[in-house]
């Protein structure tokens, strides 16, 4: 057992679960900062899910060890879970019930809550995610956005040092979507530590300070926003009818083009080390005849891409 | 932006505000309970079925008086109500007992954890976070208190549409002594508890098949069939070995609360025979359920 780390949030060494024969979380080293945004980023099936229902003590790990709050869980789950609130694989709750009855529900469920604040609590959550004029109707006449602003006021029941959001901008519309970018940031701004999951990942980059990119059930990539960017891959673009001739200046420079787009363009990664003005210098000084040289990617679309591949490829 | 730095927010830093640092917060288990019973008791559906148990001591009472003078025939306690309308609630509940009651507690029973789990709701109570243990001990509270307020309610209700309908006083108890209405309404009370107790065993069987699936139906249906396989296997004489096992065995052996003075032979017996049940499936569904993962 490793000694528990103060400064994380949330730690896991050699986290791992296995359905079977499949191995939906394989040996992952999360490190999440406290007070840090933590942007936990993969494609559908790539086990973000699974990883949060371990955090969370829902199911069990076949192997590894996980602290939340510097305590080791689930043993300390007790301890840990008033001051962590969550919302785990989409909104959850009993249609035939209010949103406020809802909530009054889930929060009786914590041991260590206070019923005699239970009422200013609820309505200030639900007025945090803008749900006060519908917090008397049932949960089943509640749209999917709805829904999950009732899940995120259930995150919110009580002052938190972690947030853990599993998709929170699912069936959300821009506007909402924005919110709740708007939400996570406030509550960061409070000193919370936001753990928040995502296959989307345009729509939380903007608030996250510290990113983990899944694939498969491994973590790919992890760290700091910025370390993470600047680890993005970069690529040069050159459109030109000389390709040719192009290919062999870029070949020179220790480049490997390849043709991508259009008839007359040519891609290659671009190593730090190589300036964008050398490639121009030496295209022109070869006399290939030069439309166009853009320089790409470093952005962490690119990374995220680069790490989890394109298209719909779940994970079997 | 926020730091992790301890000093920009120290009201929130973990650090110096640690609950372990301070005595542990001051616990409150039965919040949980009240939340549940809440829960239970104001669900359409538990309505919709409190109101089908209490029309059938209405329904017996307003046959009887409609077609008085013919004695023959009938369940239990059926030709007395002519004669005093307090055997209506006894008629009423040896009448639910075969199918009427275990079809509703089955149907309770059986969506404790599948019905959480369907709603997807258990997993915020787990993060809430509600012990595992808790949640089937408050779970199994809830049904147990819809067997007693139905038992209750058949007994009430049978007793008030007996006034209505038919004479009452002094009642001939089985055993031949006559007893005041009064006295009879304390037998009346310990009937409904005999009955709730019946129910002890078939609603652990019920948590125990909700811990083994998301599906409500299949849990609620699975109940149901038991307690109607182990009222058949009580009819088969070839299995007369097995009688005293089953948990339906009992469930119309309240023959001796009618009796002066108040024989409690079958109230304990059956009250062992039940708590083995309860051990039994008690100790399924904890183990299937503290082990399980909530995929749900």
């Amino acid at each position: 057992m490793s000694t528990p780390d103060a400064a994380l949030a949330i730690r896991t060494t050699g986290l791992a679960k296995v359905f079977r024969k499949q191995r939906a979380v394989d040996g992952i080293d999360l490190a999440v900062p406290r007070g840090a945004v933590f942007g936990f980023l993969g494609p559908n099936g790539s086990g973000k899910t699974t990883t949060i229902r371990m955090l969370l003590g829902l199911s069990s790990a076949t192997g590894g060890t996980i602290e939340v709050l510097g305590e080791p869980m689930p043993k300390a789950l007790h301890d840990v879970l008033p001051r962590v609130g969550a919302l785990v694989e989409g909104p959850a709750f009993y249609p035939y019930l209010s949103g406020r009855a809802n909530l009054f529900r889930f929060d009786a469920a914590d041991p260590t809550s206070d019923p005699r604040t239970r009422k200013t609590r609820v309505a200030s959550a639900l007025d945090r995610v803008g749900l006060s004029h519908a917090a008397d109707k049932k949960a089943h006449a509640y749209s999917l956005g709805m829904k999950q602003r009732l899940g995120l006021a259930n995150a919110l029941l009580a002052p938190r040092d972690l947030l853990v959001l599993d998709e929170p901008t699912n069936g959300l519309d821009p506007q909402g979507t924005r919110e709740v970018r708007n939400l996570i940031r406030s509550l960061a701004d409070d000193g919370t530590t936001v753990f928040v999951s995502s296959h989307l990942l345009a729509e939380i980059e903007q608030v996250c300070t510290h990113a983990a990119v899944m694939r498969t059930g491994k973590l790919v990539a992890q760290g700091p926003l910025d370390e993470l960017r600047a680890a993005g891959a970069r690529t040069v673009t050159v459109r030109t009818p000389d390709l040719g001739q192009a290919g062999t200046v870029l070949s020179r420079l220790g480049l490997t083009p390849r043709h991508e787009g259009g008839a007359d363009v040519l891609v290659a990664d671009l190593p730090p080390e190589v300036l964008p003005e050398t490639i121009t210098t030496e295209l022109v000084r070869a006399d290939v005849r030069v439309r166009g040289l853009t320089v790409g990617g470093g952005t962490l679309e690119d990374l995220f891409v680069a790490l989890t591949g394109e298209g719909f490829d779940v994970a079997a | 932006m926020s730091q992790p730095d301890a000093a920009t927010v120290p009201t929130d830093d973990p650090q110096t505000h640690d609950v372990r640092a301070s005595p542990r917060p001051r616990q409150r288990p039965f919040a949980l309970l009240g939340s549940e019973l809440a829960l239970v008791f104001r669900r359409r559906r538990t309505w919709a079925m409190l109101g089908a148990l209490a029309l059938v001591p209405i329904l017996i009472a307003v046959a009887v008086r409609l077609t008085t003078g013919d004695d023959s025939g009938g369940p239990a306690f059926l030709g007395d109500i002519t004669n005093n309308g307090l055997f209506v609630a006894f008629t009423a509940l040896t009448v639910s007992i075969p199918l009427f009651l275990p079809l509703t507690v089955g149907v309770v029973a059986g969506d404790t954890v599948a019905g959480e789990a369907s709603h997807g709701t258990i997993r915020y109570l787990l993060v809430a976070p509600t012990g595992r243990v808790r949640f089937i001990l408050v779970k199994y509270a809830g049904a147990v208190a819809f067997c007693l307020a139905a038992t209750l309610l058949i007994v009430l209700v049978g007793a008030a549409i007996g006034a209505v309908l038919f004479p009452i006083g002094p009642v001939t108890l089985l055993s031949g002594t006559q007893v005041d209405g009064w006295s009879y309404a304390g037998r009346a009370v310990l009937l409904a508890l005999y009955v709730t107790l019946s129910m002890l065993g078939l609603s652990a069987i019920g948590l125990f098949a909700s811990t083994l699936t998301s599906v409500p139906v299949g849990a609620m249906a699975a109940t149901v069939v038991l307690a109607g396989a182990s009222q058949v296997l009580d009819q088969l004489p070839q299995l007369d070995w097995l009688h005293p096992y089953l948990f339906s065995h009992q469930w119309l052996g309240f023959g001796d609360l009618l009796r002066d003075p108040i024989a409690f032979d079958s109230f304990g017996s059956n009250a062992v025979l039940q708590l083995g049940y309860v051990v039994v499936f008690g100790a399924l569904a904890y183990s299937r359920f503290t082990t399980k993962d909530v995929l749900s």
